[in-house]
C-alpha cells in the first residue's frame, strides 16, 4: 500500500465531492502547482484508491420513486452456480448494485423502480425467476446519507 | 422535462462519467455547445447533481466492510433521531440508510481488519442509543456497483 499524507487526504475528499475540478483548480486550493497535483491524482488512480468517476443523478426527478434493498438467499446451495446467478442478476437493468455477503443472506441487491407496482413487476418477473433464487426480504429505502468516512480530521 | 436526447446524453454519461461535453457530443451527434447547454439545464433542474470520484476503501487499507442491519426500540419517542445523530459521529460509518420494512436502519461500517472491526463494534456501535437488535452481513465481494439508472 502506498503511503499518503494530509494533502492526499484532502485531495481525495475534494474529488469525492466534485470530480470535475481541474488539477489547476485543485492545486490552487491545496497550495500545489498544477503538475504536482496532477502527479498526485495519477498516483492515487494507479494505486486503485480513486477508482473512476460516478455521475450523480436525482432518481426522483428522473421518475424512479422507489428504491428497495433485497436480501436474497440462494435456494439450493451447491447445486446452483454462483456465477450463473451473478451473471443473470447483474444483467437486470433495474438492479443497481449486487453484493455477495455472508450472514442471513447470500446477496444484497439495490433495485430501483418507478413505483411500488413497477417494483412488484421487477420482483416477480425478473428476480424471483433467477436461477437459484430462494427466500427474499425487501426493505424500502426511506432516506440515505453517504458520509466522508475515516479520511481524517 | 427531459426529452429523448437528454436521456441519450445521460445514458452515455452514466456509462462513463469521465466523458467531456465534446466526447458526449461525438456520441450523440450534437455539437459540444448544445450538449453543454443541455447539461447546464439538467443541473439547474436538479436532475444532474454532479460527478463524484469513487473511492476504494479496500485500496486505502480498509479491507473489512460490514453491513449492520439494526432494529430500533421505537417505544422511545425520538429513537430514530437520537440514533442517527450518534451514528453520524462514528468515522468508520460510511453510509446510513433508513427503511420501511423488517429493518429500521442499515449502517455500512469499514475497518482495517477484524480486530479493528471488533474494536469499532464494541466501543462505537454497541454504545449507540435505542438499539433493539443487530444483524451483521459481512461483505465478501462487489459484483455490480455502477448504480446506473435504467434510463
Amino acid at each position: 500500500m502506498i503511503s499518503l499524507d494530509e494533502v492526499d487526504h484532502r485531495l481525495i475528499r475534494s474529488l469525492a465531492r466534485d470530480a470535475t475540478q481541474s488539477a489547476g483548480a485543485l492545486g490552487r486550493h491545496l497550495g500545489l502547482s498544477q503538475p504536482a497535483t496532477w502527479r498526485r491524482i495519477k498516483r492515487l488512480e494507479e494505486a486503485g484508491i480513486l477508482r473512476g468517476k460516478r455521475l450523480r443523478l436525482n432518481r426522483e426527478a428522473l421518475g424512479f420513486g422507489v428504491t428497495v434493498f433485497l436480501g436474497v438467499k440462494l435456494a439450493t446451495k451447491g447445486r446452483v452456480s454462483l456465477e450463473d446467478f451473478e451473471r443473470a442478476v447483474s444483467a437486470i437493468p433495474e438492479v443497481q448494485t449486487v453484493e455477495h455477503v455472508l450472514g442471513l443472506y447470500d446477496y444484497r441487491l439495490r433495485v430501483v423502480a418507478r413505483d411500488l407496482a413497477d417494483f412488484e413487476r421487477v420482483l416477480r418477473r425478473r428476480i424471483m425467476t433467477l436461477p437459484g433464487a430462494g427466500a427474499v426480504e425487501a426493505n424500502v429505502l426511506l432516506s440515505e446519507e453517504r458520509l466522508t468516512g475515516p479520511l481524517g480530521l | 422535462m427531459l426529452d429523448d436526447m437528454d436521456r441519450r446524453i445521460l445514458r452515455h454519461w452514466q456509462a462513463d462519467a469521465g466523458l467531456t461535453p465534446a466526447e458526449l457530443a461525438d456520441l450523440t451527434g450534437l455539437t459540444a455547445g448544445k450538449v453543454s447547454r443541455r447539461i447546464v439545464r439538467m443541473q439547474e433542474a436538479g436532475v444532474v447533481q454532479g460527478v463524484a470520484a469513487v473511492v476504494d476503501w479496500a485500496a486505502l487499507g480498509y479491507t473489512v466492510e460490514v453491513s449492520l442491519r439494526i432494529t430500533l426500540d421505537k417505544t422511545q419517542g425520538n429513537a430514530f433521531d437520537r440514533f442517527l445523530d450518534e451514528a453520524r459521529k462514528l468515522p468508520e460509518v460510511i453510509e446510513i440508510q433508513t427503511f420501511l420494512g423488517r429493518v429500521d436502519v442499515r449502517l455500512s461500517v469499514i475497518a482495517r481488519d477484524m480486530a479493528h472491526y471488533q474494536q469499532i463494534y464494541r466501543a462505537g456501535i454497541l454504545t449507540l442509543p435505542h438499539i433493539a437488535d443487530i444483524e451483521a452481513l459481512m461483505h465478501v465481494a462487489r459484483i455490480k456497483s455502477d448504480e446506473a439508472l435504467p434510463l
